[in-house]
């Protein structure tokens, strides 16, 4: 450390290595990412949003909901249920592997499907699923995400990189403030809920600390029609949220638009490096 | 080095020549500190009374927000960073600043970008990125100021008269190269030509840390350790630790901040926690020298004044640096990352430690620069005090709400709307804190302030004889 020059070769470098790890090779890794395939579907994943979610994305941008919201759901790990589907020929064998070690109850063709394990690991689960299958039975293992988030209903699975593929700017947030949005769209899925809520939204949690967004909404006469999509305000609601005689409230373009980009937030769909069991799989099993 | 000595002549020469400078930088900084503040006391009302602002798209909390964090950031710290470390440098090195009207003119230019950077967020034009939200119109401008006085400073250092380099040097110098490199690219790589999908967001990560944690780290470390010397009037102890603190802050300091809850890679978080873990080394070896430099002095040099902001300072590194370790351990990430643990952390580093360290300096150096006593010293005292007792209302409740919100958000037992009232009780606190933060830096303004116009009349004065005076023809020849 004689010299200046020494500390600007040593930043130099060290700024340089860190240039690699975090700039160039999450470019190298992530920027060039493609849409990929869901589980046991031929379905690309993610689509395009539709363009008023597209422009909505920029509404919640601005607004700097991300502030307060994160995308992002997370995961602690997997589980797996084993279901009994069908108890095959050979019922009596079939009987005698459930009652050694696996069912409490005596099984019918009547309480078919049944759940016969919750919670368990994906080894227990395939190598009991392997006894049933030997006994001449049929078994089918759900894979399902666990952690708070999933519980709580934010989402299926955890956040993934490829979810984010078609946004700029990619709004992850940093503070739960207020909740997970990352599947709120599948979660919450009424346009005209989410408008009376971005409009009041103390009217729908109480206490909330959610600034309502009245700015987003204009008061306008009323014509000899009313507007086909002036906001529906629930009687209930206190006066001051109410427009004055013939006058209604309409939502901006930008509440649309931000109210289709919300309602586009779906990370419902099963992929390869989140997997899990969608429950609609499971009826067009059934009905063989 | 004892108060009581006069200056020599080369002294006042080199103060004199920061002079307009610094009060170009350090008189926008004051605006901006305020500024913030009242942004920050906005955003922090959002959540008692978020019908108030229903209305009001420039006062809602997602915009004023990230506006105060800015103003603190791009307002406050860099000017006064850059303007310290130029003082720093050129008196290391007793060479008096060149030319400092390009300076001050890079000043300006700065304080414009970071208005037009403010108005744009502020109007819903931003780029959607923390700690990066100016749109281009504001970034061009600070990258250019930025680069101008960098320039200057680099020049002050290359003329140096004493050639030998002390630990301060190291810092600073290293610290003059950061901030273009990083602010380049996040602003090219997301703004210009955005990249692709969550490539952006490693990025943006990326970016917030290596300014707010290794340039901020950089600059006040390279203050703290020219001023504690100075200060008390004896060498830095322990000096080959200070290297060690150099080499691993910015080795492991640079790979760090991509959270473990991020939706990327696991290798990225991973390694990021890796460089957070080696943080040790750092904690260890900032508190030795702190520690074995200060150790003894600090009674008989309590001031309430530079060397109580300055060590305060350090202290608050030492706490946000264990917050940051502890931010580094996965499963402690998984449960408070998501947090306002990490903004307790994020405002102890800013305000703590970057801001205390940076009141400090230019309580010290601004009197000697501009030749002038502070026209109120007794506002020091109690912006050291508000200060304070400001950072430790807003930082405490935030890092045990954060805590506690962490834990309940694990249980999903616990519906979301009640976590959201408990932390209410938190916010208030930080509220409270806030205000006093804000009395504080408004005495911090008043008196840089009243400075800048006592010089100013005080110039004025001497310029308007010579204004009105007749021109003597022989002086126009020569």
């Amino acid at each position: 450390m004689k010299n200046g020059f020494s500390i600007f070769i040593a930043a130099v470098l060290l700024l340089g290595i860190s240039w690699c790890a975090f700039v160039l090779a999450p470019v190298i890794q992530l920027g060039d990412e493609k849409q990929t395939v869901m589980i046991n579907s031929t379905d690309i994943y993610p689509v395009q949003r539709t363009g008023a979610a597209t422009l909505g994305l920029q509404v919640y941008r601005a607004n700097g909901c991300a502030a307060c919201h994160t995308e992002q759901i997370q995961q602690n790990g997997m589980a797996c249920d084993l279901i009994v589907t069908s108890l095959g020929k050979n019922s009596s064998a079939l009987q005698k592997v459930l009652a050694g070690s696996l069912s409490d109850s005596f099984l019918t063709t009547n309480d078919l499907p049944k759940t016969i394990r919750h919670g368990i690991s994906m080894e227990i689960a395939s190598s009991m699923s392997d006894k049933i299958t030997a006994a001449g039975g049929k078994a089918e293992v759900h894979v399902y995400a666990t952690g708070a988030d999933i519980e709580r209903g934010w989402g299926l699975r955890r956040s993934v990189a490829e979810d984010f593929l078609w946004d700029s700017p990619v709004q992850l947030g940093a503070n739960r403030i207020g909740p997970d949005l990352a599947d709120v769209g599948a979660r919450l899925g009424d346009l005209n809920w989410q408008l009376q809520h971005l409009y009041a939204p103390q009217m729908f949690v109480k206490g909330s600390v959610m600034p309502p967004f009245r700015y987003l909404f204009v008061k306008q006469k009323k014509g000899a029609v009313p507007s086909a999509d002036a906001l529906q305000i629930p009687p209930g609601w206190p006066k001051d949220l109410q427009p004055p005689g013939g006058y209604e409230i309409v939502p901006t373009e930008d509440a649309k638009n931000l109210a289709a980009y919300l309602l586009s937030l779906r990370a419902e769909v099963p992929l390869h490096d989140a997997p899990y069991t969608p429950a609609v799989a499971a009826p067009t099993e059934k009905s063989k | 080095m004892n108060e009581n000595v006069p200056a020599s002549f080369a002294d006042v020469k080199l103060e004199a020549s920061c002079r307009v400078p610094l009060l170009a930088l350090f008189g926008g900084a004051a605006v901006w500190l305020v500024v913030s503040s009242a942004l920050a006391l906005i955003a922090s009302l959002n959540f008692h009374m978020p019908e108030k602002f229903a209305h009001c798209a420039w006062l809602t909390y997602g915009r004023v927000f990230p506006a105060a964090n800015d103003a603190l950031l791009y307002g406050f710290c860099v000017p006064a960073g850059i303007g310290v470390a130029i003082w720093i440098l050129s008196q290391l090195g007793r060479a008096p600043l060149r030319d400092p009207l390009v300076p001050v003119f890079a000043a300006n230019l700065w304080h414009l970008g970071v208005l037009v950077g403010l108005i744009e967020i502020l109007s819903g034009n931003t780029t959607g990125f923390d700690w990066l939200e100016f749109q281009r119109g504001g970034s061009v401008l600070l990258f250019f100021a930025y680069l101008l006085l960098a320039a200057w400073a680099m020049m002050v250092f290359t003329a140096r008269r004493e050639r030998a380099l002390q630990p301060p040097h190291w810092f600073l110098i290293a610290a003059l190269f950061w901030f273009p490199w990083v602010y380049a690219t996040a602003n090219l790589f997301l703004v210009a030509w955005p990249v692709r999908g969550i490539a952006q967001s490693v990025i943006a990560l990326w970016f917030a840390n290596n300014f707010i944690f290794v340039w901020l780290s950089l600059i006040g470390l390279g203050t703290a350790f020219y001023f504690f010397p100075r200060l008390i009037g004896r060498p830095l102890q322990a000096v080959h630790y200070a290297l060690f603190a150099f080499w691993s802050l910015i080795l492991f300091g640079t790979f760090c901040g991509i959270p473990h809850t991020a939706p990327v890679p696991a290798w990225m978080p991973t390694l990021s926690s890796v460089g957070g873990g080696m943080f040790v080394v750092l904690l260890l070896t900032v508190t030795i020298v702190e520690v074995r430099t200060v150790w003894g002095f600090i009674k008989s040099k309590w001031d309430n004044g530079p060397f109580c902001f300055i060590g305060s300072g350090a202290d608050c590194f030492v706490i946000s640096l264990l917050m940051m370790i502890a931010l580094a351990c996965p499963a402690f990430d998984r449960t408070a990352g998501f947090t306002w643990f990490t903004q307790a952390q994020l405002q102890l580093q800013i305000y703590g430690f970057f801001a205390m360290t940076m009141f400090g300096a230019i309580y010290y150096l601004l009197p000697r620069a501009v030749d002038l006593k502070f026209p109120f010293p007794k506002l020091v005292a109690a912006h050291y005090w508000m200060s304070l007792i400001g950072i430790v209302l807003l930082v405490l409740p935030l890092a045990i709400g954060g805590i506690e919100q962490g834990l309940k958000l694990d249980n999903a037992k616990i519906a979301f709307p009640e976590i959201m009232n408990l932390s209410l009780m938190y916010l208030r606190v930080s509220t409270v804190g806030i205000c006093f933060i804000l009395i504080g830096n408004l005495l911090f303004a008043l008196n840089v302030f009243v400075m800048t116009c006592v010089w100013k009349m005080a110039l004025l004065k001497k310029i308007l004889p010579a204004i009105n005076a007749p021109l003597e023809t022989s002086e126009v020849k020569s």
